[in-house]
C-alpha cells in the first residue's frame, strides 16, 4: 500500500505505485473521528473518518485487509518465542513490508511511551491506523488469540501433572532458567543507564529493587515515590544539556 | 467467592497493566507476585516461579503470565478475565493517544518520561530477577542453571529459548533437582 510500501505480491519495481507512496504523517483531522495517515494526493475531502477514506484511496491490493491484519499478527505471536517485538519487525517491515524501518520506529516509540505491553499497544496502534476500531480489534485477536489457547494448555497441564516426577524436575529447571532469563533483561536494561548516567540512574535503580523486592512495597507506592524523582532528574539533565 | 475472586483479578490485572511502564510486564512481576503469593493466597512463590517459567517459555506476548495467575486461582474463567483486563486499558489507551501521536512526539515530555522511567523500570525487573530466582532456586544445581542462562541471555545475542530448552532437557533427565 501506498503509506507502508508495497503488499506482498505487488511487485517491488511497480513504478506507478511506489510513486504514490507518501512520507507517513499524523495529520489530526477532527478530534474524536479518527486521523488521516499520509497525504496522498487523491485523498476525497475530509468528510468520513481518516480510516475510511483510507481504506477507499489506495488500490485494494495495497491496504491489508481487515483478514490479513489478523493473519500477520497471529504469524508474530506464533513465531514470538522469547520476545515479540524482533519478530514483528521481521514480518511487518521484512516479510510483509506493511510498514517503512522509521515508521515502524516510531510506532513502537509510541508503544514505548505508553503502559502496557509494547506489542499489544503495536497491534492496536498499528491495526487502528489502517482500519480503525475494527483494524485494531484485528489485529489485537489475531496476535493474543494462539497464545491465549496455547498457554491455557499448557498451564492447565502444569497444573494437572506438573507435580509427577521427572516433570516436576523439567519445570523446577525451567523456572530456575527463567530466573536467569529476567537476571539477564535487568543487567541489559541496568548497565547502559549506570555507564551513561551513574549518579542519578544507580540510586534510582537501588531503591527500585529494594523497594519492589525486598522490602515488598506495593507497586503504585513504589511508582508514586519513584516515578517523580526519576522525572525530574531527567528533567534537569534535559535542561542542562 | 468465586464472582469476587474474578473481581479482584479484574482490578488487580487492569491497574497492573496500566502500571507497567518502560519495561512491558517484567516490571509489574514484583506486585503480581505479591497479589497472588502473600495478599491473596492464591499460590506459592514456587508455583508463581513455575507460571512464570512457562509464560516465558510460550510463544506470544510475555504479558500472558497474568493469563496463567487467573487460571491457577479461578480457573479457565479467570484466565480470560485476567488476560482481558490486563489489556483492556492499556490497549483503549494506546487506541486513542495513537492519534495524537504526532503532537507527543515532538513533545519534550516524551524523551524526559522514557529517561526519567528508564532507571525506575530497571529497578523493578531487578527485583523481579530476584524474586522469581529466590523462589525458583532451591537447590544448587538450579542456581547454576540461573547464573548459566543470565551469562547466555547477556553475553550472547541468541534466542532465550536455546537456554530454556537446554534447563527443561536437563530436568527432565534429572540431572538437577
Amino acid at each position: 500500500m501506498w503509506l507502508n510500501g508495497a503488499a506482498p505480491g505487488s511487485g517491488e519495481g511497480d513504478a506507478s505505485r511506489i510513486g504514490q507512496r507518501q512520507t507517513t504523517l499524523f495529520v489530526p483531522v477532527v478530534p474524536g473521528r479518527g486521523r488521516r495517515v499520509g497525504t496522498a494526493p487523491n485523498l476525497a475531502p475530509t468528510r468520513f473518518p481518516a480510516h475510511k477514506q483510507i481504506m477507499a484511496a489506495p488500490p485494494a491490493d495495497e491496504t491489508p485487509s481487515l483478514l490479513e491484519l489478523y493473519l500477520g499478527f497471529a504469524q508474530i505471536s506464533v513465531s514470538a518465542f522469547g520476545g515479540a517485538l524482533p519478530w514483528a519487525r521481521r514480518i511487518l517491515v521484512e516479510r510483509r513490508r506493511w510498514m517503512e524501518p522509521e515508521d515502524f520506529a516510531s510506532t513502537l516509540a509510541l508503544c514505548q511511551v505508553l503502559p502496557g505491553p509494547n506489542i499489544v499497544n503495536l497491534s492496536v496502534a498499528f491495526g487502528r491506523r489502517l482500519h480503525g476500531w475494527r483494524g485494531a480489534l484485528a489485529a489485537f485477536v489475531g496476535l493474543m488469540a494462539a497464545p491465549l489457547v496455547i498457554i491455557i494448555t499448557l498451564g492447565t497441564l502444569y497444573l494437572r501433572f506438573g507435580q509427577l516426577g521427572s516433570l516436576k524436575g523439567m519445570f523446577a529447571a525451567l523456572a530456575a532458567s527463567a530466573g536467569g532469563l529476567i537476571v539477564a533483561t535487568a543487567a541489559q536494561m541496568a548497565v547502559p543507564l549506570i555507564r551513561k548516567t551513574p549518579v542519578t540512574a544507580i540510586p534510582i535503580i537501588v531503591a527500585g529493587f529494594v523497594l519492589a523486592g525486598l522490602l515488598r512495597w506495593p507497586l503504585p507506592a513504589v511508582m508514586a515515590v519513584l516515578a517523580p524523582i526519576g522525572l525530574i532528574l531527567a528533567w534537569r539533565t534535559r535542561t542542562r544539556s | 467467592m468465586k464472582g469476587s475472586i474474578l473481581t479482584t483479578l479484574a482490578l488487580q490485572c487492569s491497574m497492573l497493566a496500566l502500571l507497567a511502564f518502560g519495561g512491558g510486564i517484567n516490571t509489574v512481576v514484583p506486585e503480581l507476585q505479591r497479589q497472588a503469593v502473600d495478599v491473596h493466597h492464591w499460590m506459592d512463590a514456587r508455583t508463581f516461579s513455575d507460571l512464570f517459567a512457562i509464560a516465558q517459555a510460550s510463544p506470544g506476548p510475555n504479558m500472558l503470565i497474568v493469563c496463567l495467575v487467573g487460571l491457577k486461582a479461578a480457573g479457565i474463567a479467570g484466565a480470560l478475565v485476567a488476560t482481558l483486563a490486563a489489556c483492556a486499558p492499556t490497549c483503549l489507551l494506546t487506541f486513542v493517544v495513537s492519534g495524537f501521536w504526532d503532537r507527543i512526539r515532538a513533545s519534550p515530555w516524551r524523551v524526559v518520561v522514557q529517561t526519567g522511567i528508564a532507571p525506575v523500570a530497571a529497578g523493578l525487573i531487578a527485583a523481579s530477577a530476584f524474586l522469581i530466582s529466590k523462589a525458583a532456586d532451591h537447590a544448587p544445581s538450579l542456581i547454576l542453571i540461573t547464573l548459566a542462562t543470565a551469562a547466555f541471555c547477556y553475553f550472547t545475542k541468541r534466542n532465550p529459548l536455546w537456554a530454556l530448552g537446554a534447563a527443561a532437557l536437563l530436568g527432565l533427565t534429572g540431572v538437577v533437582s
